[in-house]
């Protein structure tokens, strides 16, 4: 029987607030962590297997170990609460309804690698999750679970709320870092990596949400408890968030690896009106489209990127047979250029032109050539970019085409829509 | 200086400079802090002089600043600012829709404002609410799983 560890706590009534966290065996990992070394702390978690659940799926453990162990040295945690990658609303339900478990995450994280300021990055419109998560810092120090000597230790932590204002790309964490310090969101060419120079020019880890909300559980229950759930290689519970044509729409916590069939039939209550999946994104409008040939996939990591697709933030959209992809297409590429930061030209210019010969195809305007023209434009975004929007703007536009070809050909020949 | 920012305001400010290290990582917030706090929901050029000031920048570096973040507002903006999400999930659940439903209502277009400046209408990228969609933002406030009646409703108890 699985075992619900990040969203157990959110059915009970005033779950935001520390006594009900208490009540449900909140705080009980942390001082567990504090009578152990920074270093044991971060070997747990590598033995845990956990990778990154804000998309990339990086191996947590050995970003924290990335961080130089001088103790002079001024370090930083960064939580990204900048939940913006369209289908995704997982983070939100933790930071409304559970922030403490953020927090006793967050704490044990800067323990671990030695930080004694933290922020939390989440987006400006969050702006009831932002005052939960200041009202629990505050009820978080007035227990003496932050602040100085924290539970009679020698550990100082500041944990401080900044408040994105809208602007996707600073999701990306070194934009992330550059908006906290006051500066246009755009990202800073790598290396040198956050873990070296990150906020201040000083050693800092970026982690997700959702990824700190897993560590508590990982002291309290053991790495090997953790690294049994799902597949070997992407273990843990993850927080499916589903939307889109489906009858029950909503964040699901279930183990890595569960089939996109069961997400969306046993536990979104399958497809409105009892229609036929036509195409379904797996993980967030970057990753490329699936269609339902796919459905029994496993959604893990490595099983969603040797079907070239990603597992991204698990945000799972369903679309039914009503639905016109080249409209979505340039729904999906609108966004992309939207939000481009402009920093550099093939991602600035690449997305502009490309939601421009969309707009023309989904309106009836579409002129010969205009498919090949895509995929020259694609050409001259992938891998040129600074950042990954670039890229992941193609991606989902490269799978579209893939697998409906055929729609945006009818669109471009017939002015209409074939759906 | 003209007109300066309340003093209520600038304690708000000076509090959210006490989060960081210098001054300049405070301008979003106190960016933010002024808009909230002014009556047509925008900053002014007296705000961005004495943003400035405070936090020893530049007013066109603030300006820059509030070009960027699509949420600043330049423009004045009515008593409520609707923002309709235009993304995926709202799109397929019929958020345009829900648009050309608002529009008819208040008898505007997307990007206008009604002559009292009670209402603005704008559509927004996503705002993380798909599990609910359609759904649409009125000042600080989410509202979701939209109907074109409970959008009607909605808009006729707003003050």
């Amino acid at each position: 029987m699985f075992e619900e560890i990040l969203i157990k706590n959110i059915k009970v009534p005033e779950s935001h607030r520390i006594v009900s966290y208490l009540r449900n065996g909140g705080y009980t990992a942390l001082p567990e962590a504090l009578k152990h070394s920074g270093e044991t702390i971060i070997q747990m978690v590598k033995d845990s297997g956990l990778r990154g659940r804000g998309g990339a799926g990086f191996p947590t453990g050995l970003k924290w170990s990335f961080i130089p162990k001088d103790p002079t040295l001024q370090k930083y945690l960064c939580c990204n609460a900048d939940e913006g990658e369209p289908g995704t609303f997982k983070d939100r339900e933790i930071i409304e309804k559970d922030p403490h478990l953020l927090l006793e995450g967050m704490t044990i994280a800067s323990y671990a690698i030695g930080a004694s300021k933290a922020y939390i990055y989440i987006r400006g419109e969050f702006e009831f999750g932002a005052g939960r998560l200041e009202g629990a810092i505050q009820e978080a120090y007035d227990k003496g679970f932050l602040g100085k000597k924290i539970l009679g230790s020698g550990f100082d932590l500041d944990i401080y709320v900044h408040r994105g204002y809208g602007a996707y790309i600073c999701g990306e964490e070194t934009a992330l870092l550059e908006s906290i310090e006051g500066y246009r969101g755009q990202p800073r060419i790598k290396p040198p990596f956050p873990a070296l120079k990150g906020l201040y020019k000083k050693p800092t880890v970026i982690n997700n949400v959702e990824t700190l909300s897993c560590v508590p559980a990982i002291i309290s229950k053991g790495p090997g408890w953790f690294s049994k759930i799902g597949p070997e290689k992407s273990p843990g519970p993850k927080l499916f968030c589903i939307s889109g044509h489906v009858n029950r729409p909503g964040v699901y916590e279930l183990p890595m690896g569960t089939p996109l069939r069961d997400i969306i039939y046993d536990h979104a209550g399958g497809i409105r009106g009892g229609r036929k999946v036509k195409a379904v994104i797996p993980g967030g409008v970057s990753a490329p489209m699936l269609t339902v040939k796919d459905i029994d996939i496993a959604m893990d990591f490595d099983s969603l990127a040797a079907k070239g697709s990603m597992l991204g933030s698990g945000a799972v959209v369903v679309m039914d047979d009503t639905t016109c992809i080249v409209k979505i297409a340039y729904i999906v590429n609108k966004f992309f250029s939207h939000e481009s930061c402009g920093k550099c030209t093939p991602c600035r210019e690449g997305t502009t032109w490309l939601t421009k010969v969309l707009k023309r195809l989904e309106y009836g305007e579409g002129r010969e050539g205009d498919l090949e023209l895509l995929d020259s434009l694609c050409g001259n975004i992938f891998g040129r970019t600074f950042c990954p929007l670039g890229d992941g703007a193609v991606m989902a536009l490269r799978g579209a085409m893939k697998n409906f070809r055929d729609e945006f050909e009818y669109h471009a020949k017939n002015k209409t829509c074939m759906v | 200086m003209a007109v300066m920012l309340k003093d209520t305001t600038l304690e708000k400010i000076r509090r959210a400079m006490k989060c960081y290290p210098d001054k300049r990582s405070a301008c979003m917030s106190a960016l933010r802090i002024a808009q909230l706090d002014d009556p047509e929901n925008r900053l002014t050029e007296q705000a961005f002089r004495h943003i400035a000031d405070l936090l020893d920048m530049t007013p066109v570096s603030l300006h820059e600043m509030a070009k960027f973040y699509t949420m600043y507002n330049l423009e004045p903006v009515g008593k409520y600012h609707i923002q309709v999400c235009a993304n995926i999930s709202c799109s397929l659940l019929g958020a345009e829709h829900i648009i050309r439903h608002i529009e008819r209502i208040l008898n505007i277009k997307v990007g206008e404002t009604t002559q009292d400046n009670k209402f603005t209408l704008s559509t927004v990228e996503c705002l993380g609410s798909c599990g609910t969609a359609p759904m649409m933002q009125i000042n600080q406030e989410y509202y979701e799983d939209l109907t074109e009646d409970k959008v009607g409703s909605i808009l006729d108890s707003l003050e």
